[in-house]
């Protein structure tokens, strides 16, 4: 096959599977509404294989195919095409690897649901958005994805709409993401303003060019962004509340693909970023922050999908905190190791979920192991991964993030792992609570308890077994690995080295620096986990019932901090009261008066005129008559008296 | 292109006249009867007036385009016409007269 055709195809397929399942879902059944919505995607997975392998046996040239060329203003062009190397192509094979595997997985979890065919069809749109995202050689491409990707979350976030609750959630997450939007036009018009393109190729290659004040500004409209869409402080509470959608949704795109969308984006403008390093700063501190506030939150967290949130959300501050010390490589091997165990955790949640008979809360679990076999393995293989404990994939992505962060600064070195301290309480805890100990649950819930159907745990064994063997694309040399991801994704930096040779020169650390760096990080999550057996399986605590007295420090921690109340107080009251003034005085007192003032003045008027109107055909034709007369009289006036 | 001298012995300026005269008496018909018909009458004066004009302005330039208008113009008046005499009727069954006079209902 034609690669270009083949590039072309990629995206095209889901937005197929898209236009037939968004047009017909009211006629088409549910099988076949499944099997076209998860064949596209799956088609596109092996074009993306097949353009991997192109690609490597083409010396990984990167290859631009051009669709069209989409506007055109002046001098000012902005084409329609499509980017594929190294970055686009790990990314299109983790969005459309993980992809195909959600969409089988909602085949089985959403058969119950009558919007099936409408479900297959966002999904499929939001593939395809998220592939334009990735692909795209420009910045306006990117935009065009990322706004795509934005519209499918908020579609199906609020999927159920008949719940006010899950419709407010969406309205949430797609009003923070505007926000974060509007940084990122911003940074695309300083840009175009600067460089006078927007293609990649072109803005990179010129990047040194420009001082170093203006490319801080592109970087950091850019980077607010990212911080909507990949959820850092101060935007990140959307993601939580996004978890009223169903649960493939919240592993495809509030885990795996869309929320790392931010990382992508910083990563592809690595140059920029590289040359402008108190942007990176703020970048690395955000990520911190943001990773330490939001594992601190997971700890109380009771909703089984609420503690995933916050915790894909605290593993996004670390892929931030590695772009923070330009460390671009092993953030994204933490992307993709992530999107493998984080879509597990998920649709193992989801397991749980459709066992439970809709049950979320961890505290009327317990004790699920004997039931459903193959969701407990996987699912603790899926949690191992997250806490980094070798050998598993999150253990190498991790360390490789902290080992950067750590010649960059210890001390943000120490948090990290204080982080990663939490992480793996959190996850045990909620592991523990949902598979050990005794069954909390009602007799209903007992009785109904089952293992999903095959399309559910075929995708989690896949998973689990990515999240087992993923981290070795990225083998560490001081295991006597290759360090393949890193080595494939050195040519995507040539333009930083170029621009900025000693940005990319740190201490390389001693082997016995780095074992002990990772034996602290691998102590501590062990550490951590052996607390939370000790607490929730030895000792059988639970937490506590909604409504029974806690500490307060515990309370406010419970309560995200509050910091949904402060931003209500803060931002809404204020906006909904100048609302509120508006439409009671302004809008009463000077909108309407105006409008019906000029209303009235009309209908004066025309009551002092109106009684021309007389009726009488004679009147009307003599009017008429004067009226020509006159008109001859004007144009003819120099003629006739000269 | 030269007019040939017959049409020359009656000057352009009198069929101008002429025409003017016509079209004066038909406003003043339109104006002043009551009587729908001839209003009627008067109108299909004021256009053969204009028609006249057409083809004398025609044969003193030896173009026949004014005259190709003039047979336009017959045949939109016999329309219209037909489509007045035809209201003319309707009026006259309902009312009993074919004084315009009397329409003046649609007003204020």
């Amino acid at each position: 096959m034609n690669i270009s055709t083949s590039v072309l195809l990629i995206p095209l397929l889901p937005l197929l599977g898209f236009i037939i399942n968004g047009l017909g879902f009211r006629k088409i059944s549910k099988g076949l509404a499944s099997i076209v919505g998860t064949a596209t995607v799956l088609g596109s997975f092996l074009l993306s294989i097949y353009t991997f392998n192109y690609f490597l046996s083409n010396n990984s040239q990167p290859i631009t195919v051009t669709a069209f060329n989409w506007l055109a203003v002046g001098d000012f062009h902005i084409s329609f095409s499509f980017l594929i190397d190294q970055l686009s192509l790990l990314m299109l094979l983790v969005v459309t690897g993980v992809g195909t595997l959600i969409h089988l997985y909602s085949s089985g979890y959403m058969h119950h649901d009558e919007g099936f065919g409408k479900f297959f069809a966002f999904l499929n749109l939001f593939i395809f958005s998220m592939l334009l995202l990735v692909m795209g050689s420009n910045y306006v491409i990117m935009f065009f994805g990322w706004e795509g990707v934005g519209l499918c979350s908020y579609l199906l976030i609020g999927f159920w709409n008949k719940n006010k609750s899950y419709g407010n959630a969406a309205r949430k997450a797609f009003v923070m993401n505007r926000i974060g939007d509007l940084g990122f036009l911003l940074g695309i018009f300083l840009i175009i303003a600067h460089f006078g393109s927007v293609e990649y190729s072109e803005i990179f290659g010129r990047a040194a060019s420009v001082d170093t004040a203006t490319l801080t500004m592109i970087t950091a409209f850019l980077f607010v962004g990212a911080m909507g869409k990949s959820a850092q402080i101060p935007l990140y509470t959307w993601l939580p509340d996004a978890m009223a959608g169903p649960t493939p949704v919240s592993a495809l795109i509030h885990a795996a693909t869309m929320v790392t969308a931010g990382i992508y984006m910083v990563i592809r403008s690595n140059v920029l970023y590289t040359l402008a390093p108190a942007t990176l700063e703020w970048v690395g501190i955000i990520g911190l922050a943001t990773a330490l506030l939001a594992a601190s939150i997971g700890i109380f967290q009771n909703d089984i999908k609420k503690v995933l949130a916050y915790s894909t959300v605290s593993q996004l501050g670390y892929m931030f905190m590695g772009l923070g010390v330009m460390a671009y490589s092993a953030s994204m091997f933490h992307v993709i190791t992530h999107a493998f165990f984080k879509a597990l955790l998920f649709l193992g949640a989801g397991s749980v979920i459709h066992a439970m008979s809709d049950e979320q809360d961890i505290r009327h679990m317990g004790g699920l192991s004997k039931s459903l076999r193959i969701t407990w393995i996987t699912f603790l293989l899926g949690t191992i991964a997250i806490t980094a404990v070798l050998p598993l994939s999150g253990f190498f992505s991790k360390d490789e993030i902290l080992m950067n962060v750590y010649m960059h600064s210890p001390l943000m070195w120490g948090l990290g792992v204080l982080g990663a301290a939490m992480t793996s309480f959190y996850m045990f805890r909620m592991f523990f609570l949902t598979f050990h100990g005794t069954f909390r649950g009602t007799d209903y819930q007992r009785e109904h308890l089952h293992e999903s159907p095959i399309s559910m745990t075929l995708p989690l064994m896949i998973l689990a077994v990515l999240s087992v063997i993923g981290g070795f694309i990225n083998f560490p040399e001081i295991f006597g690995g290759q360090a393949w991801l890193a080595n494939f994704m050195e040519p995507l930096f040539a333009n930083a080295k170029q621009a900025s040779p000693e940005a990319f020169h740190h201490a390389h650390l001693s082997h016995s620096e780095e074992f002990m760096l990772m034996g602290v990080s691998v102590g501590v999550a062990i550490l951590s986990l052996i607390i939370a057996y000790v607490m929730y399986v030895s000792r059988n605590t639970v937490p506590a019932e909604e409504g029974t007295p806690i500490p307060a420090v515990q309370k406010v921690v419970y309560n995200k901090y509050y910091v949904d109340e402060i931003y209500d107080m803060l931002f809404i009251k204020p906006i909904s009261a100048l609302s509120y003034f508006f439409y009671q005085v302004f809008e009463f007192f000077v909108i309407d008066l105006l409008v019906n003032g000029i209303g009235k003045l009309v209908k004066q008027l025309s009551n002092l005129t109106r009684r021309f109107q007389t009726g009488t055909t004679g009147f009307y034709v003599f009017a008429m008559v004067i009226g020509i007369v006159v008109i001859l009289l004007v144009n003819f006036w120099g003629f006739l008296f000269r | 292109m030269e007019v040939p001298d017959v049409i020359k012995t009656i000057p352009l300026n009198w069929y101008i006249f002429f025409a003017t005269f016509l079209f004066c008496i038909g406003v003043v018909g339109v104006l002043i009867r009551r009587n729908a018909l001839i209003v009627l009458m008067c109108v299909e004066l004021m256009l053969n007036a204009v028609n006249l004009l057409f083809t004398s302005f025609s044969a003193y330039r030896s173009d026949p385009q004014g005259q190709i208008f003039v047979f336009f113009i017959m045949v939109v008046a016999a329309a219209e016409v037909s489509v007045g005499l035809a209201i003319i009727v309707m009026l006259y069954r309902n009312l009993k007269s074919v004084d315009v006079g009397i329409l003046n209902k649609l007003k204020w």
